[in-house]
């Protein structure tokens, strides 16, 4: 119990530190600086931005739902449409080869394997308890106090827009640039692959004694 | 002609971090803190592919992102062999009875 109220002071006061510091920096920081952005041409949304809203709004429900799901499956639902969010938000940014990569690897490897863990180590008949969530409050005061100063620096600052490339296929240059400039890196990508085979072999398997 | 620009994307990879931020620290089931990190690394990358696509002009970002999912993908596969791991030792995936070493 007292060390709950400690905690409980803890979080008090470190909330009330987040927050004064957030009125002092939006105060000196957000209202010069707000038209550092210029907003876009006016005009009706068209339908790539409503594509976009609509992708945004995927991810972020299907990140919120892995957040603060009660059921570990109905997180690996939420993963699922996080994860393909992403993708088509690639595919806006016309990253078509890293769209098709998020959906092998991550949907078509990742999602599955944990799937699969979910299924090795809970017991399905109780999965409503399978997920308990620790300390909603903490949980609450992370995201407000990281979402503000997140929203902040990518509102306010000035980026360095510049003219956009027409959109393209992107498979043979990143090729190209893996192969070239990033070859050092790419090979030892594949060595790390390597080393994560052995490892996760040699740490999941059952151990057989030898007598 | 598109009228969502870069802030727009940084402003879905910042909700993406935050949730997973949160997912990391409030679940005590080590699969859903797993999920969580996949969450914190999608978020960066879409940082990486926004900024690739509306500063760089390149593919460098892109190169980036390629190397950022391999690396979640080895990251998963290593973490549910912890995962199991731990299952297999403890009876249970609860991040907060594998204590052992603090004894």
């Amino acid at each position: 119990m007292k060390s709950n109220l400690g905690k409980l002071a803890v979080w008090v006061v470190a909330s009330a530190l987040v927050i004064g510091f957030l009125v002092v920096m939006s105060g000196r920081a957000l209202l010069p600086a707000v038209d550092a952005n210029p907003p876009p041409a006016a005009g009706a949304a068209g339908l790539p931005d409503l594509l976009f809203y609509a992708l945004a709004a995927l991810t972020v429900g299907g990140a919120a739902g892995v957040a603060l799901s009660r059921n570990i499956l109905w997180s690996a639902i939420g993963l699922l449409f996080a994860l393909l969010g992403v993708g088509g938000l690639y595919v806006m940014l016309s990253a078509d080869f890293l769209a098709i990569a998020q959906l092998l690897i991550y949907i078509g490897g990742v999602l599955t394997l944990i799937l699969f863990a979910v299924m090795l180590t809970n017991r399905i008949a109780d999965v409503n308890v399978s997920n308990v969530s620790a300390g909603l409050y903490g949980g609450v005061l992370i995201f407000v106090a990281v979402v503000p100063v997140l929203l902040t620096v990518a509102l306010v600052t000035p980026w360095n827009i510049g003219a956009l490339p027409a959109v393209a296929y992107t498979t043979e240059p990143l090729g190209n640039a893996l192969l070239t400039r990033w070859i050092l890196p790419f090979e030892v990508a594949s060595l790390i692959l390597l080393a994560t085979l052995i490892g996760a072999i040699v740490i999941a398997r059952k151990e057989i004694k030898a007598d | 002609m598109l009228q969502v620009s870069l802030p727009h994307f940084l402003v879905v990879g910042a909700l993406l971090f935050a949730l997973g931020l949160v997912t990391v620290s409030t679940r005590r089931n080590a699969v859903g803190v797993l999920m969580g990190v996949e969450l914190l690394l999608n978020a960066a990358n879409v940082n990486f592919v926004a900024f690739n696509r509306y500063v760089i002009g390149d593919v460098s970002g892109q190169v980036f992102g390629l190397f950022v999912i391999v690396l979640a993908a080895a990251e998963a596969a290593v973490g549910l062999a912890i995962v199991l791991a731990i299952f297999q030792t403890f009876k249970t995936i609860d991040v907060r009875e594998a204590d052992l070493m603090r004894e």
